[in-house]
């Protein structure tokens, strides 16, 4: 059983219907990207995957061991979070707000969180604040918090907007990691076609032209083919 | 100089200036801890808006002939009710956040001083309306039941927020992720709007309605220059606003000023202190 499958899922707003007939299933160990153009419906397919908003019709349906309170979710910063004062353990504790019934953290939810920022290798950052961090370093700690919300699937948005090449690089490297040694699985909102077809193993590409099926088939397929053409310019 | 410390000495002895202190010091820790959500939600007029809101209530609940004591029956259901409208999640609405917080303001204005020069209540109109705008001395004159009601509200509202300091700190920091991770991030948003609510309309008492925001403003605001986790500018903020508040009163009953105006007057002075002290580290 698929630990994610979408079925005949229509998204949008009170009147507006964004997508429709988007059908596709994420399997453990799966790394999916969502690709298209700008305004297609990338964010608003996200949002309702996480519960944000409802579907307008279809189904969305969570399975293979996971509820839909364990995804990990790695959301794009907002102002407000930059110049939040809070150190980075504070933020990656924050992650385990789903696990207990109690209101405090134990030993267990602390003992979880030391283990991802260690794995994110952020540990030298704990007691620093948030604030002061890079941005690169930023998108780790909230990594971090991801890990500390779900072992099994991880919802990352754009995480590489506004990070210089390397630390892109480095980025897509532990997210890499993540799905290859710890079978996280991942789905990857991403602008960032040639990025996306060089680590995916499934391609979700929404707008006019849907498509869903493995990178592979991507590249073969006619819609696959011009948006990489255009979207990647040179980098094929 | 002397007599000016031997009228706060005098004054200590006084059960009024006793009571008073008590119940500032309670209703700032209250408000310091609440300020800290709103400043980082950037909700910070928030409480301008609602208090103006407090303002017409009490104007409408005098014309319902309802003493001092009974008004808080109509002025803090009404309060409430504008703090959820005004703290609903941000997607499904139509207007913008300053927006709404302007308008509810200006009208609240509007509507309480309407009220108040066609239903007077007492002679002199212009000052009951600059009691309720800038506080009275009415801090110094509380009744016993107004004062075990403030200790009771008080000590609720920082229960609550020490019992769900980390859903509160989810919460604010992240409410997509929040809501992902299964935490009802809308019935925290309702707690949080009836605290605000509540402590806006006991802060009425205190500073009055056009320097509630300072009570809230300033605390967090002069933590977060020297503070960088959360625990500690919550820490800060508290002892922050309940010295400068007790302060505040002493001072205010010992040179005769208005209270609010120089509770709002030492917290700025503090915002500044801590100004300079976060200058002064950076340079060093």
């Amino acid at each position: 059983m698929a630990q994610l499958a979408c079925k005949n899922l229509e998204i949008g707003y009170e009147n507006h219907v964004v997508l429709k007939n988007v059908n596709f299933t994420v399997n453990k160990g799966d790394y999916l990207c969502i690709v298209g153009e700008n305004g297609s419906g990338k964010s608003t397919l996200m949002k309702t995957i996480l519960g944000l908003q409802r579907p307008l019709s279809g189904e969305i349906v969570f399975g293979d061991g996971v509820r839909n309170n364990e995804i990990g979710y790695l959301p794009q910063q907002t102002q407000a979070q930059r110049d939040f004062p809070a150190t980075v353990e504070e933020i990656v504790l924050s992650g385990c707000q789903g696990h207990a019934k109690r209101l405090f953290y134990g030993r267990e939810e602390k003992e979880l969180a030391r283990q991802n920022m260690e794995k994110m290798r952020i540990t030298q950052f704990a007691k620093r604040c948030y604030r002061e961090l890079s941005g690169g370093q930023q998108q780790r700690v909230l990594l971090a918090r991801a890990l500390c919300a779900t072992r099994k699937l991880l919802l990352l948005d754009e995480p590489v907007s506004g990070l210089d090449p390397k630390v892109t690089a480095e980025m897509y490297s532990l997210i890499e990691r993540l799905n290859s040694e710890d079978q996280v699985s991942i789905i990857m909102v991403s602008h960032d076609i040639g990025a996306a077809v060089q680590y995916s193993d499934h391609i979700l590409h929404v707008g006019q032209e849907m498509f869903f099926g493995s990178t592979q088939e991507y590249l073969q397929a006619g819609v696959g083919r011009r948006f990489l053409h255009v979207e990647g310019g040179g980098k094929q | 100089m002397s007599d000016f410390f031997e009228m706060i000495a005098l004054s200590l002895q006084d059960d009024f200036v006793q009571n008073a202190l008590i119940v500032g010091a309670l209703i700032s820790l209250s408000s310091s801890l609440l300020g800290i959500i709103l400043v980082l939600k950037n909700f910070s007029f928030i409480g301008d808006g609602l208090s103006r809101v407090t303002f017409a209530a009490t104007a409408i609940a005098s014309i319902l002939r309802l003493s001092s004591n009974n008004n808080m029956f109509v002025v803090l259901p009404v309060t409430m009710l504008c703090a959820i409208l005004l703290l609903r999640p941000g997607q499904s609405r139509r207007i913008r956040g300053d927006a709404v917080i302007a308008l509810i303001s200006v009208s609240g204005m509007a509507l309480g001083y309407l009220v108040l020069t066609k239903f007077p209540t007492s002679n002199n109109l212009s000052k009951d309306v600059c009691t309720t705008l800038f506080g009275s001395a009415s801090i110094l004159m509380l009744s016993q039941t107004q004062v075990w009601l403030s200790v009771a509200l008080s000590i609720a509202v920082v229960a609550i927020f020490v019992v769900f300091y980390n859903k509160i700190f989810a919460v604010t920091f992240d409410e997509s992720f929040a809501h992902t991770a299964g935490t009802k991030v809308a019935a925290y948003n309702l707690l949080i709007a009836v605290v605000i609510a509540t402590i806006i309309v006991l802060a009425m008492n205190l500073v009055g309605s056009l320097l509630i925001s300072a009570l809230i403003i300033f605390p967090a605001m002069s933590a977060m220059r020297l503070f960088k986790s959360f625990r500690s500018v919550t820490i800060c903020a508290a002892v922050f606003s309940v010295v400068c508040s007790l302060l505040g009163i002493l001072v205010a009953s010992g040179a005769g000023t208005p209270v609010g105006s120089t509770i709002v007057a030492i917290d700025l002075i503090g915002y500044f202190v801590f100004c300079l002290i976060s200058a002064i580290r950076r340079r060093a």
